[in-house]
This record gives structure tokens, sequence and C-alpha cells, in this order.
């Protein structure tokens, strides 16, 4: 009766994303097609229909509206996604279901809960820009093959909102903040982070704020990659990478933090 | 490694939880042996959780000593986990997958390999009844089942202790019955079961020994039978009045029982015989509406512990 089993922390974290992909089974389908749809609608609207209305091409780096616009759109996407999948099965897990509850009965701690939880949300990250940026070059919108490269920056753009937002999002009981962050974090960046229109559009004082959110950073990566001009500015590159990942990492290891008071309190 | 120089499997010496400048569970004392099933009997709000979860090495100890298979919770918490089985007061059960899966997933969390999961789980379907189940959701499974479902998810590791926070809480009793069937089960296979509860019979049908708390302390130890001979007489006798007539009463028992009880609805008397004290009673010219004789329980023992009831 007495074996002995303590799995390593790898493996350990591997049983947390391995629950999250068991769960994912069952809506994988719905999942991939709207992964697909929503791209497709964003691009054909405001890149193709939206974009014939754009006459001045230098403002945007002298490319059509729809090769500035899409690599926005991806890295804009990620967050979105990052955000809801850094929130809700949070709580669930330590609220609803109480099924992080229920892991941390066995050998797994708060730390493999924390980390299985972000490793999936890249993963799932991985798999929607993947899905995101075949559309782009559907749609010719790909100026550059280095825009396979803007996959990984665009899983990066999120991992910087999913860290910290899994954090705050650990330490609640109820939903109800979590549309306070939609609405005046994640709604207000994807408008004003450089998306739709450069931030240098934007009076002064918003350009400086614009620089400080992360969105910006991801868009100016993502974008850069897209359009192949990367290389011309390796510095502003290290800076957008290095301040994503900072946000990434402290948010992660917070996480840790918060999960882990969590269910020690019971 | 898991073997301990004691034959006691759970150590606790002056346990202590606090939270803030609340104590939850004020230096309390026990050891439980392997194989035996030891029971924490108290109300709700006594500090038996804290004290099971402490056991279960998810929340950290504030004072004392505690040792769980010979292993210190605070630095081998994963090991000793992987040893223990979990019967959590909320199931915890995942709604997204089906029966069988929820089993399967918390042995992949053991890091048990695939083929032995499924070899336990379809064993541990059977043993919990569900196997007819096993491809449906968990939603829609009565409360019994759930329980049932949590009982039979806490041993796909083969725990060497199995801790159970209130098994049969909410349960309607023939699917209390069934439970505690399973249980004893376990523990004819030489299973220790560690269980928290505020029922009385549920203490006396499944501990072989159990410790009484109240307001974060023991209070009293000992088998169902010996507490009950320590604390309480053979037999009660249990008296309704009119409410006019209850108020009257004063002093007009005196001496009819080794002790008389008032509580707000009826008077308990506890002699070693029974009957002898009904008709005392009567012979006193009292006229109660209802009269019961009964044989004491472990209620009869927390009363007199703590003068009160254990379910308010």
């Amino acid at each position: 009766m007495t074996s002995i089993a303590s799995p390593r922390q790898s493996s350990a974290i591997g049983r947390v994303f391995e629950h999250r992909l068991l769960t994912y089974r069952r809506t994988f389908r719905a999942s991939i097609f709207s992964s697909f749809l929503s791209p497709v609608l964003f691009l054909a609207a405001m890149g193709i229909g939206l974009g014939a209305y754009v006459s001045d091409p230098t403002a945007i780096g002298g490319v059509s509206y729809l090769v500035f616009l899409a690599p926005g759109l991806l890295a804009a996407t990620a967050m979105q996604s990052a955000s809801f999948e850094a929130t809700f099965p949070i709580i669930a897990g330590l609220e609803w279901s109480r099924v992080f509850h229920a892991m941390y009965a066995t050998p797994i701690s708060p730390r493999d809960i924390a980390f299985g939880n972000l490793a999936w949300i890249a993963a799932r990250l991985t798999l929607i820009t993947t899905i995101f940026t075949i559309v782009i070059v559907l749609f010719g919108a790909a100026a550059s093959p280095t825009i396979v490269l803007a996959i990984p920056a665009a899983v990066l753009t999120g991992m910087a909102f999913a860290g910290p937002i899994a954090a705050f999002a650990a330490t609640q009981k109820t939903p109800n903040r979590f549309s306070t962050i939609f609405r005046f974090g994640i709604t207000p960046l994807f408008l004003f982070s450089g998306t739709f229109f450069p931030i240098s559009t934007l009076p002064a004082a918003l350009q400086v704020l614009a620089w400080f959110t992360p969105l910006f950073h991801g868009v100016a990566l993502t974008r850069a990659l897209s359009l192949g001009v990367a290389a011309d500015e390796p510095i502003a590159m290290a800076v957008h990478v290095a301040y994503l990942s900072v946000l990434a990492i402290v948010g992660g290891s917070l996480t840790i933090r918060t999960i882990g008071r969590r269910l020690v309190r019971g | 490694m898991l073997e301990t120089t004691s034959t006691s499997l759970i150590h606790a010496r002056g346990l202590t939880k606090k939270f803030g400048d609340f104590t939850a569970v004020d230096a309390v004392d026990f050891d439980v042996a392997r194989g035996e099933s030891f029971g924490f009997l108290g109300p709700n709000g006594a500090g038996k959780t804290s004290t099971m979860r402490m056991i279960g090495c998810v929340s950290p100890i504030t004072g004392g000593v505690l040792s769980v298979m010979g292993m210190d919770p605070a630095t081998d918490g994963p090991r000793i986990r992987a040893n223990l089985g979990v019967v959590p007061q909320q199931d915890a059960l995942d709604a997204e997958l089906t029966v069988r899966e929820n089993l399967v997933i918390y042995g992949r969390y053991f890091g048990l390999d695939r083929v032995e999961v499924a070899r336990r789980a379809d064993e541990l379907l059977e043993f919990a009844q569900l196997t007819e189940r096993a491809n449906d959701q968990v939603e829609p499974l009565s409360g019994g089942m759930k329980r049932r479902l949590t009982i039979a998810r806490s041993l796909i590791n083969e725990p060497t202790v199995l801790l159970l926070d209130e098994p049969t809480t909410g349960l309607d009793p023939q699917a209390r019955h069934l439970l505690w069937d399973r249980l004893y089960r376990l523990k004819q296979r030489g299973v220790t079961l560690v269980l928290t509860t505020h029922y009385m019979d549920e203490a006396e049908q499944l501990c072989d020994r159990l410790v009484v708390m109240d307001k974060a302390k023991i209070v009293a130890e000992g088998s169902p039978r010996a507490l009950i001979e320590q604390y309480s007489t053979r037999e009660v006798t249990e008296l309704r009045f009119a409410p006019d007539e209850a108020e009257s009463l004063d002093g007009r028992l005196d001496g009819i029982a080794q002790r008389v009880e008032h509580l707000p609805d009826r008077v308990l008397l506890y002699a070693d015989d029974g009957e002898a004290a009904a008709v005392a009673v009567h012979e006193r010219g009292l006229r109660p509406e209802s009269v019961l004789v009964r044989r004491s329980s472990l209620e009869d023992v927390f009363l007199r512990l703590t003068g009160r009831s254990l379910i308010d």
C-alpha cells in the first residue's frame, strides 16, 4: 500500500496541463473554427473594406492598410485571448469547480498549478496566433517571411497580459472586477496601442502613456516582423522583448504566490 | 523511508492553527495508529477541518509538532500527499469531465501511467457502484453518487491513510448507509481512516477511537464505548412535558437519576436503569407527555462535556 509516488516537478506541471487539455477536447472544434473565422472577418472588414479609404500610405510605412493592420490585430488578439484565459478558468479552479483544490490534495503544488495553467495559456495562444498568421498569409498581407517569428512575438505579448491578470484573478472570489479589466484595460489598449493607427498620430501625452502599455510593444514587435524591418531597429526590438518578458515573468511569479495563498486558505 | 519508528502513523503534540488573532486549533495532542479508524467528533467550528487540512499538508501548522507517516508536512508535503487519500467537505469534482475521466485525471496527478490508472479506475467504479454511470457527466449524479465518486477518486493512489471531512453531511439516510458500508470495507482491507463528523451515529459506526473537539480543543478521547461508560450512564430516560408543567419542575426530579439535564425541549435523566427512573417519575405524580428510554450515545457524552448539543 505504501508505494512512493513523488513525481518530479516538470511532470507535475505536465499533469496540470493535461487536465486543461482533457477539458478542452470538448470544445476543440468550435474553438478552432472561431480562431479561423475571427481573423477572416476582421481582415476582410477593416483591412480590405475600411482600408480602401486610407489614402495616405506614407503615415503607415508605405504599405497598404491591410498589411499595416494585420500584425497589429494579431498581437491584439493574443492579448484578448490571454486575458480571457487568465480570468475565468482561474477563478473556476479556485472557486467554482474547485479543481485546483482537488489537485493540491495530490503531490501537485501551487507552483505546478500556476505554471501548468500558464503553459496551457501559452499553448492556446500558439494555436490561435498560428491560425491567425496563416489567415494573414492567405490574405496576402504578410510582407516578409519573418512573419513566422511574429507567432512567438504575439504569444509573448499575450503572456505579458496572462501573467499579471492570472495573479489578480487568483485573488478574486467573484468575476465582478473582470469586466472592469476588460472595459477600462483591454478595450482601450486594443484601440489606442497602435493596432489601428500609428501612435505618432496621438497627442504627445498619450504617446508617452501608450509607450508604457504592453500592447504597444507587442504590436510594434509583431508588425516589424511581419513587415520584415525588425533587423533595422535591433535595440528597439530588444526593448520590446525585454519589456514583455519582464511582465510575463513577474506576473507568473506573482501568480504562484496568489494561487498558493488562496489554496492554503482553503 | 515511510516506516516510522513509533507505531503511530499520525502524531500531533501541541498542534496549533491560528488565523490572525483567531485560534482554530489550540494545542491538541493525538496519535493515529496504522489500520485504525480514528474520528474527530464535534460541532461545526470546533476546529476539525483545520486539523484535517494540516494533516493533509495543505495548511501549514502555526505551532506544535505534527508528523504524518514519519514525515514533516512543512518539508515533505508532496511526498506525504502522494500517500494520502482526501475526501474534502466539498467534492470538487470536475463537472466538465465524465465520471470515469474524473478518476483517470486524478490518478494522473499522482504520476500513475495510463494503463495502471485505467485498471484502477474500472476497479474503483465497481467499488463505488458507479460502473453504469462511467461515461455520464458528473452534474446529474445524486449527492450520494457524487460522494461515492469522491471517495473512489481518493483511493486512486492506493493511499495509506484516507482523510474524510464530514463524509456523509447532507446525504439522505439510505445514501449514508451505503457510504458507511463502503468505508467499512476499506477499514477491513486495512486502510487507516481519519474522519471528522458532527454525527454521533457516524462516529459510533465507523470509529475505533475518537477525540471529542470543542472550541479548538480536545475535551475527551477514547473508543465510543469507553467514552460513553466514562462520561454517561448506561441508559437515558427522555421526558417531554407540557410547557406549563415544565416550568414547575424545579427540584421535583431530584434523586431519581445520577444526573438530570434540562434541555429547552426535554429533560434527560441519566440512570443505569432507565425503566426504573421512568417509574419513579410517575410515582412522584409527574405526568410527562412522552417518555423514551434509550441507551446512552456520544451525543450524551458531548452534552456532559460541553453543556451543549452537537447539532445546534
